[in-house]
């Protein structure tokens, strides 16, 4: 049997809005995979350490308050520093085109903007999880 | 996909309420026995005035603010002359957790979500231009209240404008930051205490302004239902009122300052249901379990906003006509003032356009429509009589609940209400993906994946702001005089570990240019802060 995908979900930053992440969470859980969830205002470095320390093969980032473009950059360069370019990150949130874009461009291997669905985020991780 | 377009599965919306409320094909007399009391009378369930909106329409109020102190006096100072009547401060995230611009933990944040206040300087430049005797005020402020009112209050000292004649109104409404927002310091007890201290300083110097706005619009962007909203919001009320009264404050000297925060969502007839049961209920409470005598004490007066997590990121112009069918929700329910959000909310904060457009959604129920000329128009619906005493039936039996768990604050430490919206959260979410609730554009009549259309004008914060609001700090650092800011922190301190109202010691903080940072890191010191338990 195949190991179960562990995923790490993060509250980056000052933002307390926490429906998302809590849902996506659940949504992970009961699609079999292990979630550890972080909880609130974490900085890069905390949310970068647990990934480690749990030995997750994903990390998905909620950030709703618009400080995506200072805080994703930010972790993609610690996992980097850590040797950990093994690790697929994934960011949820209120993310414009243009900013979801140059996310991508630094590594984040999908950017699920508001009304994403939970099939299609459970999918994603899935088969992205199992090729890494 | 195309089938679910052309033929919907089993839609729930033709079966019950968002919340779940069973719903019959017709309502009939049998379905609402028993009359109730006109517009103006207790309970007031049909409305706080006699005559509602042809007294006074209700205040448009859009809540704003980004960037800096300069940027958002420009947007006020704009706003005003669209014919908005009130101010609503949105603070960003680094200020609303007491934390200073050039704070660490502030990277990336100044001024995203709202405007960045380090200072009572910067306090003055928002209010640039605009004297506080000639508006009202809100100000959407939570754990640092206290320091930012006090701001607030050196500022009309500054102005001349004597606090007697200032009105405006302070979230100041912590309890719901555990339940749902999350943006808490200090743990529950000091917090509440915090709390206390600017409705008992208001009651005693600044009589015309609203110093708590108990709200359940962030229970409900959280993912409850409308009777958890209801029930939640009220029983928070319930918490303020027993802390005033341990204080040593009569009920009918605070209770008629009191005021509410409710979201406006999507299904019309419940949204209707919840205010007019919140009048109801709150009248209630106030008369019978505290013995309000004064009638003002009993009335609930309310803020609506429309549902910010209703909006789409998908056929973002579809916005525009969910925020008006809620707005007139907001309106047929008889709210004092609305915000309605911008169509371009999914995506960021949004233009001027949109604002604009939000503005005008408002404008025009209020003077096209018709709408406001009579009082509670769908009072004595057999419908919407039914639904108002079932959703006030419903948010009773939680009220009790809380009551049993020996009020809001051991509930919160319980993890109660916090998990009950998580449950509901995510079961509105499976049924969105089950197709069982139709979110137009989204899981149904969605557009080609070529056609999305993302709104134009996308308001763009300038990265300067947290540069800028770092520099004005290290200024005021070095000119200021430092050893008055000591001396005026450290007495501060010596009143927090007291029981004295500290509002008088944060005044003297703030007069001597003590920053938000410091001056919350001083409570920070005596209180410690909190830290929730994760829960899934």
């Amino acid at each position: 049997m195949d190991a179960r995908i562990r995923v790490l979900v993060a509250k980056a930053g000052l933002d307390g809005h926490d429906r998302g992440v809590k849902v996506i969470a659940r949504a992970l859980r009961d699609a079999g995979m292990e979630v550890i969830y972080t909880g609130l205002r974490q900085t890069p470095e905390m949310i970068v350490n647990a990934a480690l320390q749990e030995d997750v093969q994903v990390i998905g980032l909620s950030i709703l308050s618009g400080a995506h473009r200072a805080i994703v950059p930010r972790v993609m360069e610690l996992l980097r520093e850590k040797n950990m370019n093994d690790v697929l990150v994934v960011v949820g949130g209120t993310i414009p085109d243009a900013d979801a874009q140059e996310l991508k461009k630094n590594g984040v291997t999908a950017v699920f903007q508001p009304g994403s669905s939970l099939d299609a985020i459970v999918e994603l991780i899935r088969t992205s999880a199992v090729r890494a | 996909m195309a089938s679910m377009a052309s033929k919907p599965p089993a839609d729930s919306a033709l079966r019950e309420t968002l919340g779940g409320i069973p719903l019959k094909e017709v309502y009939g007399p049998a379905d609402a026995t028993g009359g109730v009391p006109l517009p103006g009378q207790f309970p007031w369930t049909r409305g706080i005035h006699a005559d509602m909106y042809r007294g006074r329409l209700w205040t448009m109020r859009q809540f704003s603010g980004f960037a800096t102190p300069e940027e958002t006096n420009r947007r006020y100072l704009y706003l005003l002359a669209q014919g908005q009547n009130g101010l609503s401060v949105a603070f960003d995230l680094p200020t609303l957790m007491g934390y200073d611009a050039d704070h660490p933990n502030s990277a990336g944040e100044v001024g995203k979500c709202g405007v960045s206040v380090c200072s009572l300087a910067d306090m003055e430049t928002v209010f640039q231009g605009i004297p506080l005797d000639h508006v009202t005020v809100s100000m959407t402020i939570n754990s640092p209240a206290p320091m930012i009112w006090a701001m607030y209050l050196a500022v009309a000292e500054r102005q001349g404008v004597p606090w007697t004649s200032l009105s405006g109104t302070l979230q100041n409404d912590i309890l719901k930051e555990y339940i749902a927002q999350k943006e808490y310091i200090y743990p529950p007890r000091p917090s509440m205490r915090l709390g206390t201290d600017v409705i008992e300083y208001a009651t005693q110097h600044v009589p015309r302004f609203n110093p708590i706005s108990i709200s359940g619009y962030h229970i409900r962007e959280a993912g409850s239902t409308a009777v958890q909203e209801l029930a939640f919001t009220l029983r928070d009320g319930i918490e303020y009122v027993e802390w005033a009264i341990e204080r040593g404050l009569p009920v009918d000297s605070f209770a008629p300052r009191l005021s509410f925060f409710f979201n406006a969502h999507n299904d019309f007839f419940e949204e209707i249901a919840k205010y007019r049961a919140a009048r109801t209920i709150w009248a209630n409470v106030m008369r019978d379990r505290f013995g309000a005598r004064d009638e003002r004490s009993m009335k609930l007066r309310f803020h609506a906003q429309t549902a910010g997590c209703s909006l789409t990121w998908q056929q973002p112009y579809n916005n525009v006509v969910r925020t008006t069918l809620q707005a007139l929700a907001a309106v047929m329910g008889g709210t004092q003032s609305l915000h309605t959000n911008s169509l371009d909310e999914a995506y960021a904060l949004p233009g001027e356009k949109a604002v604009t457009l939000a503005l005008r959604t408002q404008q025009i129920i209020a003077h096209e429509s018709g709408v406001p000329a009579v009082a509670d128009p769908l009072g004595g619906s057999w419908f919407v009589e039914n639904l108002t005493r079932e959703v006030e039936r419903a948010a009773k039996a939680y009220i009790d609940r809380i009551d049993a768990l020996g009020g809001m604050i051991p509930a919160i430490e319980k993890g109660f209400p916090q998990s009950e919206i998580a449950d509901a959260s995510y079961a509105y979410q499976r049924a969105i993906e089950s197709g069982e609730r139709i979110i137009v554009g989204v899981n149904a009549f969605q557009a080609a994946a070529d056609e999305h259309d993302e709104p134009v004008d996308l308001l763009q914060i300038d990265e300067c702001a947290e540069a800028a609001q770092s520099a004005k700090l290290k200024e005021l650092r070095e000119s200021r005089d430092n050893s008055r800011v000591r001396a005026t922190l450290d007495e501060l301190r010596r009143v927090a570990e007291g029981t004295a109202n500290t509002m008088p010691a944060i005044l003297d903080c703030v007069r001597a240019m003590a920053t938000t940072g410091e001056i919350c890191d001083a409570f920070r010191d005596v209180f410690g802060t909190y830290q929730e338990t994760g829960v899934l």
